[in-house]
């Protein structure tokens, strides 16, 4: 469950429409489960469990899933963002959870499932009903756009 | 490889999911290229930020608790007999609970062990063969020079055949390690494409047909037959590693019996 929890967390950024979402989620997947044929119930579960968090923001939060926006996402030499230097071990954990909380619900998701539950690129797809290139793209864009984030945040503290 | 291409699978990379010649040129690549090698320690860097920084968030206890209500209460709504005794319904939301407890986590259990695990040795140990420049300690197409080099070096006698007239040449044999054992590993090729037939003797005499694996652009065939396990790996044609499969398959056969 803390898997269904984490990505509704992430998605509805709070705490108590996290908990309605994996609620209604579990309810559907006990009323569908007749119709689940797959092999990966990880993965249908969470499927379930994103498809309520958009629907959800959708109707509570529509502007945000507009969001396909070309970040670039080549390399340039950042002096703020040298893994080895001293300013980008001060990142903490609030910092973090503030830039992947500004990035658009898809990028978003992506990271999550990626970063934080491990999933692979196929059952991201699967998830994101999206094929397995822009589950690709996504993570290549949302990285880049965490990175850039962090480092301007990192240079207002300088 | 340019920068252009390399920048773009920098994140695949670095997530594990090119495919063996993919990983090789982005790694010759970046021997090459500090650019690029410093763009891929940044990912790595924030990948481990963001991944070690206790960003997971748990569900709390008590929504497990209210979830388990709620399911009763869709129980009891769907099956509105008045004759069987509430706490039957109370039991099966529990069972429900349990039962999709369970979906989320042995899928999981299942799918790494076993089986995916011998297919990941299977993989590297085809890779492996390749990339060192190591196919077979025992170079020979000659059955009868292959089998018994393996005398004394195995517990157990692997069946070598030859298939060059049917365009799949023994290249020769070779002694591997997979699922904790030493095993046979046999070396065909089919015009410019090399497959390794991975031998060892099974557990059990259970028989089992063969099933297909698909990994990072490899085809993997396994079965069990005749007390022996197989695993047949390649990066040829499926229609034709099928083909070959089904040789060996009958060829294993007609040596047995």
């Amino acid at each position: 469950m803390d898997a269904a929890y984490n990505i509704a967390r992430w998605l509805t950024r709070n705490e108590r429409d996290a908990e309605d979402m994996v609620q209604e989620s579990y309810l559907r997947a006990f009323k569908f489960f007749d119709a689940f044929t797959g092999v990966n119930a990880r993965a249908w579960l969470l499927t379930i469990v994103r498809n309520t968090c958009y629907t959800w923001l959708q109707q509570n939060r529509g502007r945000e899933l507009m969001t396909e926006f070309d970040e670039k996402i080549h390399s340039e030499q950042n002096e703020a963002w040298d893994p080895a230097a001293q300013a980008a071990k001060e990142i903490d954990g609030r910092m973090l959870t503030q830039a992947i909380e500004a990035l658009p619900a898809e990028y978003r998701e992506a990271v999550v499932l990626r970063d934080l539950e491990g999933l692979s690129y196929k059952e991201i797809a699967e998830v994101a009903a999206v094929p397995v290139g822009t589950v690709m793209s996504r993570l290549a864009r949302a990285r880049a756009r965490l990175k850039r984030l962090l480092t301007e945040r990192l240079k207002e503290k300088a | 490889m340019n920068c252009e291409a390399a920048q773009n699978l920098l994140d695949a990379y670095l997530d594990g999911e090119l495919d063996p010649p993919g990983r090789l040129e982005i790694e010759r690549h970046m021997q090459d290229c500090g650019l690029c090698a410093h763009g891929y320690e940044e990912r790595r860097a924030l990948q481990r930020a963001v991944g070690g920084s206790g960003l997971r968030y748990k569900a709390p206890a008590e929504l497990q608790q209210k979830i388990r209500f709620a399911l009763r209460r869709e129980a009891n709504a769907e099956k509105p007999s008045r004759t069987v005794p509430r706490r039957w319904f109370a039991a099966a939301a529990s069972v429900a609970i349990a039962a999709l407890a369970l979906l989320v986590v042995l899928p999981f259990m299942r799918g790494r062990a076993g089986d995916d695990l011998v297919a990941r040795e299977v993989l590297a140990g085809h890779v492996r063969s390749l990339m060192a420049n190591h196919l077979a300690d025992v170079p020979s197409s000659d059955k009868h020079t292959v089998k018994p080099w393996f005398n004394g070096k195995l517990d157990f006698s692997p069946p070598v055949e030859d298939f060059a007239a049917q365009g799949f040449p023994l290249i020769g044999g070779r002694l591997d390690y997979i699922d904790n054992r030493p095993v046979a590993a046999l070396v065909y090729q089919r015009r410019k494409h090399f497959i390794n037939v991975f031998v060892w003797p099974a557990s059990s005499d259970k028989q089992s047909p063969a099933t297909i694996i698909e990994r990072q652009g490899y085809d993997l065939f396994h079965w069990t037959k005749g007390g022996m396990n197989y695993w047949v790996v390649s990066d040829l044609e499926q229609n034709d590693l099928r083909n070959f499969v089904d040789m060996l398959q009958t060829e294993a056969a007609a040596v047995k019996s």
